[in-house]
């Protein structure tokens, strides 16, 4: 990995603390343009905090958040995914009763500027940028093949099966248009195929897209097939930083895992 | 399930999940509700408007006419409310405030008292903009309450409101203002009945169709979606503050516009006119109606108004109360033979009750009704008065009274915890009847109250059974 | 400084404290379980009042009483509580249960519902005069504390006694029954509660009924000391029994008896001392600005209250 210009999202010495426990502790972590990283590590060590924390949603305790080479600490949620940093999560959370159509323009709301009094003007502007808001969608929509088109577009997204609600998650978060797509587990409850697919979609979203991705994964086949770079959380502190296959025979990622004395049989 | 299909099982293809639709149109109240979607907007404001326009055309009397009036003004205030409260999910219980202040600044700016003479096209966008920045300052603490909170401290505002008018004295306590001036359009006042009638008419189109372009933009997606769920709004790049104050400011203006009409079409504003009870009859309207919907609001509004009219008259007020229960009857029991039977029964279990009453103990149908409907007359014969149970003005006497009006509402909730569709289809009907006696006999005696006894059952039993209303859409929480 | 009158509304700020904390209680002690906010408890005391009222009158009114003074207020309280916490459940299970899964908007709009609903139906059954407990021919004036500038009328010492005897009762009922703990672990975390074997719609039953026998017990109190009781009277205790939930910490037992006498305390100085503070520009009617300033206040800056503490979301 070679880095001539400054990383797209630096994390130094992020630590948080919720009452006695510690979450996060001294975190480093450096994402550079169209990387794929992914973040691993058992339950509870921290991984989905971090996203946390990197959107805005909890303040930390100490340690500073660089993203495009300026600060986001201490932002609102809403102006750092304007910025440009947008995620999903772990536990989806669609607008349920919206339809699929609708949930992915309302992410849009961050790079369209029509006002309340435009709006009701229905200015020229206003209808163009709607138009385009409607294209996007369908646009973003469309990455996912035939599955989220056409009748689908105007299906309130409860309706929507699992998988497909996953892939709706990223289209919304891709309609921010964002730099960094943070993927919360993206293949959780997947079956094998789905897996697969997601896998394929991750590594097309940095070639058709161009984003930047940092991932959160517990299945290590997604986490092998995608990873420029993979990191290890326990605890709130990160044990192993290399490519796949540095970190997954890691001796301190396999004790985290499994434990020490299957470490030791290893 | 299966059965619809002639052919292999549909289930788990696409195909199954895009005919939800069409299966869901099976029943009357959502076929109702798809044609009402499906119609086009313009096409809906123009039939409702246009009854409303023809309306001072058909109708003589004073009477109607400010029934006319009030129910245009409480559609506009409904229409208010839904934004906070339907749109975007917020509990704004101070609400009532914001249409009285408008109230008072018009008569600040237009009265004897005030010593002021605006003319309307200056006063009303004034005041429109006046309380809507009210309004963004109430919405001010929201930004870290939770929505339970919010309540309270709208609620509190509401009350700080009411105090202030009542004991300040540059607003005249709760005599109020009484010498407002009419609403003066480029020189021209407005002084007839259906003046007023036409101004709010316009008032009405103007603002539903600056509220529905409102909603149909990026601003009502961003109010649905921080409606949804807040947190993944926000992180959607909606500023989810920041829409909320927008709501209560849009909110409030509305109320404030409204304020400003219904002043000079009083002629005088009074504390007393915006109280709580105004408050409960508005969320009665917009649940009723539909909370998030413009044509469910309106007409939740219209019903709500009619019908507390109608029960405010002895001669029409049991007319409707039968006419709602032989209503619910129909619609909530099944089989379609059931609610025929029920009636009946019921009939004949009055019919022995009041024989076996008149022959043991005649004091209890000795009483004089209160209705004076015709049907009231038909059932003097059939439902149990008795003698000396209210005093003239409608207050139980004694014991009685009360025990029954308690008992019938045990009943009823103890129905509702009965499984067995045999014993609460014959449980029914002593409760029918008993309810019958306590309308005749109690609450017809005092119709002021009871209309408002019936708007907080209603609203109660609405949340617990139909929570979107007539023309709000079934909505999923946890799916 | 007039010492008399510090001391008067010192006491009186201890009286409306006692009354206010136990309708604080109830408020904590729902929203503790449910995370709702009952927006009809203040009518539930109102029902107190009447209840009250109502034995009063059937044991010979206050004129002249068929049995013993104490014993009288006795059984009102006990009427009362019986009666204030049967329409407690009633409420949780047709008002409140339907709505459990519901948006936390739902419940607060079905309490409003239930809230006009009593009020309403008292105004029907008994009519918008107001209603006298006539204590002061229960109790003569004279009967109480004399000492000094204290001048306290028997009757508020029974208030505030009598508020202290059911807090403590709680405190006890809390901390050291089954009881307690299952409502404490209910409040934590309901899921887990229900998998370790706590029948939870029991507990919430039970929360509701001693939340409401307390508000009923308080519209009693109130109706002894304050002597007039009518149907809308529900709607500032409850809006001042919530404040004081707030101040004190919203889930927080010792957090709602502070925060009672804390506003209690408040209330009374402010309708004290509004007029001298204010130079005579706002009467004692604005009182309510003072403890509506207060309730902002703490919303903004400590949300959480005195003894809460601060929740922290999961996402």
């Amino acid at each position: 990995m070679t880095e001539t210009t400054a990383p797209l999202l630096e994390v130094r010495g992020l630590s948080l603390s919720f009452g006695g426990l510690r979450v996060l502790d001294d975190l480093d972590v450096v994402v550079g343009e169209r990387e794929i990283v992914s973040v691993i590590g058992p339950n509870g060590a921290g991984k989905t905090t971090l996203f946390n924390v990197v959107t805005g949603i909890y303040p930390p305790d100490e340690g500073e958040i660089l993203f495009e080479a300026r600060s986001i600490l201490g932002l609102d949620p809403h102006q750092i995914a304007r910025r440009g940093v947008c995620r999903t999560f772990q536990t989806l959370r669609l607008f349920l009763n919206m339809t699929v159509k609708e949930n992915v323009m309302a992410a849009a709301y961050g790079h369209t500027r029509a006002g309340v009094v435009r709006s009701v003007l229905r200015t020229r502007g206003m209808r163009r940028e709607e138009r385009e808001i409607e294209r996007l969608a369908e646009e973003r929509l469309g990455f996912f093949g035939d599955r989220l088109v056409g009748y689908r577009w105007k299906q309130p997204a409860y309706s929507l099966s699992y998988a497909n609600r996953r892939r709706l998650e990223i289209a919304r978060a891709t309609a921010a248009k964002p730099r960094l797509l943070l993927l919360d587990e993206p293949a959780a409850g997947m079956n094998p195929v789905e897996t697969q697919e997601m896998t394929e979609l991750i590594g097309r979203l940095r070639e058709e897209g161009g984003y930047t991705i940092l991932v959160i994964e517990h299945d290590m086949h997604v986490v092998e097939g995608i990873s420029d770079r993979v990191v290890a959380l326990d605890h709130g502190v990160k044990i192993a930083e290399g490519t796949f296959d540095e970190v997954a025979t890691d001796p301190r990622v396999v004790e985290a895992y499994l434990g020490t004395s299957e470490a030791k049989r290893a | 399930m299966n059965g619809e299909s002639p052919e292999q099982p549909r289930i788990g293809r696409d195909e199954w999940v895009a005919s939800a639709a069409e299966r869901r149109a099976r029943t009357v109240a959502s076929r109702v509700q798809d044609v009402v979607e499906g119609t086009p907007a313009a096409v809906k404001l123009v039939a409702f408007a246009l009854p409303f326009a023809v309306f001072p055309l058909l109708v003589e009397s004073d009477y109607l006419m400010q029934v006319g009036i009030d129910t245009l003004i409480f559609v506009l205030l409904a229409l208010g409310l839904n934004v906070a409260v339907g749109w975007v999910g917020l509990l704004d219980l101070g609400f009532v405030a914001f249409f009285g202040l408008g109230a008072y600044l018009y008569a600040a700016l237009a009265s004897e008292y005030a010593g002021r003479d605006w003319e309307a096209q200056l006063a009303i966008p004034l005041i429109a903009v006046a309380v809507a920045a009210t309004g963004f300052l109430v919405g001010l603490p929201s930004r870290r309450l939770v929505g339970d909170y919010l309540a309270i401290v709208t609620l509190f505002f509401l009350q700080m409101w009411l105090v202030v008018l009542i004991n300040a004295s540059f607003t005249r306590g709760p005599n109020g203002i009484s010498d407002i001036l009419p609403l003066e359009f480029f020189g021209r006042s407005v002084t007839s009945l259906d003046g007023y009638f036409y101004v709010a008419l316009v008032a009405f189109v103007a603002i539903v169709s600056v509220l529905y372009l409102l909603n149909q933009s990026r601003t009502g997606r961003a109010w649905r979606a921080l409606r949804e769920d807040e947190l993944a709004a926000e992180l959607m790049t909606m500023p989810v503050n920041r829409l909320k104050l927008m709501a209560f400011a849009v909110g409030a203006g509305v109320a404030g516009v409204t304020g400003a009409i219904f002043a000079p079409v009083q002629g005088a504003v009074f504390p007393a006119s915006f109280d709580l009870v105004l408050l409960i009859t508005l969320y009665a309207m917009v649940v009723l109606g539909g909370a998030g919907s413009l044509v469910g609001v309106t007409v939740g509004a219209v019903l709500i108004n009619a019908s507390l009219e109608a029960l405010r008259d002895p001669s029409d007020a049991s007319w409707l109360f039968y006419g709602v229960v032989v209503v619910a009857l129909l619609v909530m029991l099944r089989p379609r033979w059931l609610p025929p039977v029920v009636l009946g029964g019921t009939i004949v279990f009055g019919l022995v009750a009041h024989e076996l009453a008149q022959q043991w103990r005649p004091s209890l149908v000795a009483g004089a009704p209160f209705g004076e409907a015709r049907i009231d007359e038909l059932v003097e014969s059939w439902v149990l008065l008795p003698e000396n149970l209210v005093t003239p003005d409608g207050l139980p006497t004694g014991a009685m009274g009360r025990l029954a009006y308690i008992g019938l509402i045990a009943a009823v909730l103890g129905l509702t915890l009965v499984r067995s569709r045999l014993w609460r289809s014959v449980g029914l009907v002593p409760v029918l009847y008993l309810a019958a006696c306590v309308w005749e006999n109690m609450l017809l005696a005092q119709p002021a109250v009871a209309r408002f006894v019936l708007i907080g059952a209603m609203l109660v039993a609405l949340m617990a059974v139909r929570p979107q209303g007539l023309f709000g859409r079934q909505r999923v929480e946890f799916a | 400084m007039d010492w008399d009158k510090l001391v008067q509304l010192l006491v009186n700020g201890v009286t409306l404290g006692s009354v206010y904390a136990l309708v604080a209680l109830g408020f904590s002690m729902v929203y503790g379980i449910l995370k709702l906010l009952n927006l009809a408890h203040g009518d539930v005391l109102m029902v107190g009042a009447f209840i009250g009222w109502g034995i009063l009158g059937w044991l010979g009114g206050a004129q002249d009483p068929s049995v013993a003074v104490w014993l009288l207020l006795v059984l009102m309280v006990l009427a009362a509580m019986a009666g204030c916490g049967v329409l407690g459940v009633a409420i949780e299970r047709f008002a409140y249960r339907p709505l459990r899964r519901a948006p936390r908007i739902a419940p607060l709009i079905s309490a409003l519902g239930v809230s006009f609903f009593i009020q309403n139906t008292v105004l029907l059954l008994y009519g918008a005069n107001f209603r006298s407990y006539d204590t002061v021919d229960l109790v003569d004036v004279e009967v109480g504390i004399h000492w000094g500038p204290l001048n306290v009328w028997v009757i508020r010492l029974v208030v505030i006694g009598a508020a202290l005897v059911m807090m403590v009762g709680l405190w006890l009922l809390v901390t050291r029954t089954k009881l307690g703990k299952a409502m404490r672990a209910t409040a934590f975390d309901r899921e887990a509660a229900a998998m370790m074997g706590i029948d939870v719609d029991r507990v919430i039953v039970k929360t509701f009924f001693i939340g409401s026998a307390l508000a009923g017990a308080a519209g009693v109190l109130v109706g002894l000391v304050f002597g007039q009781i009518n149907h809308f009277m529900g709607f500032n205790y409850g809006l001042k029994g919530f404040t004081a939930a707030v101040v004190g910490g919203i889930g927080s037992i010792p957090g709602a008896m502070f925060g009672g006498l804390f506003i209690g305390l408040a209330d009374a100085f402010s309708v004290g001392y509004i007029e001298d503070f204010t130079r005579g520009r706002l009467g004692s009617a604005f009182s309510d600005l003072v403890l509506f300033l207060i309730l902002i206040v703490f919303m903004l800056v400590r949300p959480q209250g005195i003894f809460g503490k601060p929740e922290v979301k999961k996402v």
